[in-house]
């Protein structure tokens, strides 16, 4: 198993912190895992994004140009990476501000409205969990367990009270997902 | 009666600090080194801490310091004995950590050490002789050097307009919260040598109970780039580097 | 999953991993991108438990010589800096080369020259491998391309470093910096003990104990046969060191048409290029040095055995290829990829460039 994430959106979205939950998940399970913030060329544009790496074998570059899946939360980013998803790979995107949506026929593309759900469930601050419930639901890449404990894990204990409210905000994010 | 019989331990009045050696010093005959060289030897041998003592010595003419007094010695970049001292008594905090530095290394290249190690309240003690003048290099213009004076770079008297001040540091150490005693002394005369002696060791004493930064200025003579004979030194040292630098206590927290 | 495997960010890992080798003291200055080295030390507080000194200096200028005072005390002391910082700490670094005394400098670099840029580089390469600071001395310098690495150089740079009197340096890149990877943490080691230092570093300026002869840490020597003497002693040991520590990771050089030769973060970038490269059926190989210096001159020969060219990936304009070259006599076509500045490539672009500066060129 191997997966190549990119996650891109503004700043404060809580994208790079979404990727470190995901990248400490996988470490969870025994996985290789690479947390890579936005370096270098990609980060022209006045987006945040970060790559992460999931992997049952060694990781070879941390920095990619093609992505198993983007997880994108702006235009901007959109824009970006839709061409850089390899064909057959995943588009997620969240449908707030998104004037042009992605055209392309060889991926598979999820529009979830996870702005919406944070409205929903009255907690802007889950936004990022939201969406990373979203995609764990297309990929199942690490369980909802290993996230929780990926999150007891990073958390200071004076924050332990919120885990029950990011294991809301995962699943209300896989309720966003249809076939 | 025959010399033997003279040179008898119960007819010594004085003698060498043992932890001085017998290396010939390079210094020149007159220069205030060799005094508070004996001093700092004797200091140390009487407070007991020849085994636990760490000199660091500048760039300038002292840079030979550990030649001369047998403890355990650090030869620092110009200007960096107070952060080699910092880092000294840091790890080794049961040492004696001094620096001995000159006016150039001091306050001139070494103005951000000895400012932040002073302020830090580094446990340490810093030597500063003040000479206002390069020795080593020739004789050239120091920050301490004063108004008219001249040296090699100033040749015709220094200009405040051209040079700037003469720079009385251990005034603005004395301001800082990290240093518990400053204090300005000189060595022209035994009484004054004695004074230094007891500055010297107050400052080792406050270092080793951990009171913070002590600074010994010592106004010097460099009878050599002020081109004059030792007495007359003396004299121009009396008469020209007091009123800019006067004698004292600057500070002294008890 | 045991307690010692976590994610780690490259420069924090530096700061457990020197905790857990039993240092003694960090003296370093903030500046972008590792002051996570600094700011993870004072957050973990050695202080209280291994008993590690930790300060931030005025300047890398008293940091470097709170390290060479450090160091001349036979203490186990490191810094780290990035680039313009490490341009500072040069007088410093030659002073303890010349005192011989042992320590680790980290530099993370950052696009230069000048103030530059925060984001990664490599071109402080020649500073690092060919001295930096005045005189003739060498650095042994340990290029790490995983947070794991940059753990495991902590130590292996230290242990280098007491076993030669030498200064070892690691020269990381603001990639491998600033990501996070899993890594296994080693146990706690305590620190020397003074009579550890006073046995094995005879050396060391720690006072007279038991009115020992006393001992002198300095660099000065003012007569010319003897510090003549003393370079000769200098060399003798970088000669040592040539001959003992090269060190470096081949990927697939026993079958593989061209070399790719990088170290750190280009290292890894470069592996995906090669990855790439396989599915298009171009058969390419990876030379990663470990040692900048000493060169793995022996390894880099072997591995270029029958290549049709070599390709140098860099965040350089040109020196990492120029050992490259020296290493195999200009044998073979040797051939340059880079990026300048702060910009780092993907896969893509450098397997593109092997394709256009080899592949295409040499069939």
């Amino acid at each position: 198993m191997k997966e190549e994430i990119v996650i891109a959106g503004f700043g404060g979205q809580g994208v790079l912190s979404m990727g470190k939950i995901l990248a400490y998940s996988g470490l969870m399970e025994d996985k290789e895992v690479t947390w890579m913030p936005s370096y270098g060329p990609e980060q022209r544009g006045g987006t945040a994004n970060v790559t992460v790496i999931v992997s049952d074998e060694r990781i070879s570059s941390p920095i990619l140009n093609m992505y198993d899946t983007a997880v994108v939360l702006n235009q901007q980013s959109l824009d970006k990476f839709e061409k850089m998803v390899k064909p057959g790979g995943v588009l997620i995107y969240d449908s707030y501000g998104i004037n042009t949506p992605p055209t392309r026929t060889d991926i598979k593309i999820y529009r979830i409205e996870a702005t919406e759900a944070t409205i929903e469930i009255n907690n802007s601050k889950a936004f990022n969990m939201i969406v990373l419930g979203a995609y764990l639901k297309v990929k199942p890449v690490v369980t909802i367990e290993n996230v929780l404990k990926g999150l007891k894990k990073t958390l200071p204990e004076r924050h332990w009270h919120l885990i029950p409210m990011n294991e809301e905000a995962l699943k209300k994010g896989a309720t966003l997902i249809n076939e | 009666m025959e010399l033997n019989d003279i040179i008898r331990p119960e007819n010594r009045v004085y003698k060498k600090p043992s932890l001085l050696n017998d290396a010939h010093m390079h210094y020149c005959p007159g220069c205030s080194h060799g005094v508070v060289h004996k001093l700092v030897a004797e200091v140390i041998e009487e407070m007991g801490l020849q085994e636990k003592a760490i000199g660091v010595s500048p760039v300038g003419c002292a840079v030979f310091a550990y030649n001369y007094i047998d403890i355990d010695w650090l030869e620092a970049a110009h200007g960096r004995a107070p952060a080699m001292a910092t880092a000294t008594k840091r790890l080794m905090p049961d040492k004696l950590v001094f620096t001995y530095q000159g006016d150039g290394d001091l306050s001139a290249i070494g103005t951000a050490e000895t400012i932040h190690a002073a302020n830090r309240g580094e446990n340490i003690t810093i030597i500063f002789i003040n000479n206002a003048i390069y020795g080593m290099t020739g004789g050239q213009m120091a920050p301490t050097t004063l108004l008219g004076q001249k040296t090699a770079t100033c040749p015709y008297g220094r200009r405040a307009d051209l040079n700037g001040y003469p720079l009385a540091i251990s005034n603005l150490l004395a301001q800082l919260d990290g240093t518990c005693y400053v204090t300005r002394q000189t060595v022209y005369s035994p009484a004054a040598v004695r004074k230094t002696k007891a500055a010297l060791k107050k400052a080792f004493q406050n270092s080793m109970d951990g009171k913070g930064c002590s600074v010994v200025e010592v106004v010097s003579t460099c009878n050599t780039g002020w081109k004059l004979t030792p007495v007359k030194a003396n004299e121009w040292l009396q008469e020209n580097m007091f009123a800019k630098y006067p004698l004292g206590d600057l500070k002294n927290n008890e | 999953m045991n307690d010692k495997v976590t994610l780690m960010k490259g420069n924090e890992a530096l700061a457990v991993a020197a905790i857990r080798y039993g240092a003694d003291g960090y003296f370093g200055y903030p500046i972008t991108p590792q002051s996570e080295v600094l700011e993870k030390l004072e957050e973990e507080m050695p202080w209280e438990t291994t008993g590690m000194v930790v300060l931030q200096a005025e300047s890398e200028v008293a940091a470097i010589n709170m390290v060479y005072a450090g160091a001349s005390c036979g203490k186990t002391v490191l810094t780290s800096t990035s680039s313009p910082g490490f341009s500072l700490m040069q007088e410093g670094m030659s002073y303890m080369a010349a005192s011989e005394v042992p320590a680790l400098v980290i530099n993370v670099m950052r696009g230069g020259p000048g103030l530059g840029t925060i984001h990664p580089s490599q071109a402080d390469y020649f500073q690092a491998v060919k001295g930096g600071g005045h005189g003739d001395y060498r650095l042994i310098t340990l290029a790490p391309a995983s947070v794991q690495e940059m753990v495991d150089f902590v130590a292996l740079g230290w242990d280098l470093a007491f076993k030669y009197r030498a200064v070892s340096m690691i020269l990381a890149d603001g990639v491998i910096g600033q990501m996070m990877e899993k890594v296994v943490l080693p146990e706690q080691r305590p620190r020397h003990t003074e009579e550890w230092i006073r046995e094995n570093c005879p050396w060391a300026v720690n006072g007279r104990k038991g009115m020992r002869p006393k001992n002198i840490i300095t660099s000065l020597e003012l007569d010319d046969d003897k510090m003549e003497e003393n370079n000769h002693r200098f060399q003798a040991t970088y000669r040592e060191i040539e001959k003992n520590e090269q060190r470096c990771e081949l990927i697939n050089t026993d079958d593989c048409d061209y070399l790719i030769v990088a170290f750190g973060s280009m290292a890894r970038i470069s592996q995906k290029a090669m990855e790439l490269a396989a599915e298009e059926g171009i058969k390419v190989g990876i030379a990663r040095p470990i040692t900048l210096w000493p060169f793995p001159v022996d390894a880099i020969r072997k591995a270029a055995e029958g290549v049709k060219g070599i390709l140098s990936v860099e965040l350089s304009a040109g020196q990492l290829i120029e050992d490259i070259k020296l290493a195999t006599d200009c044998n073979y076509p040797v051939d340059i990829f880079y990026r300048l500045g702060g910009n780092v490539p993907a896969p893509d672009e450098i397997l593109n460039a092997l394709k256009e500066k080899l592949v295409n060129k040499l069939g």
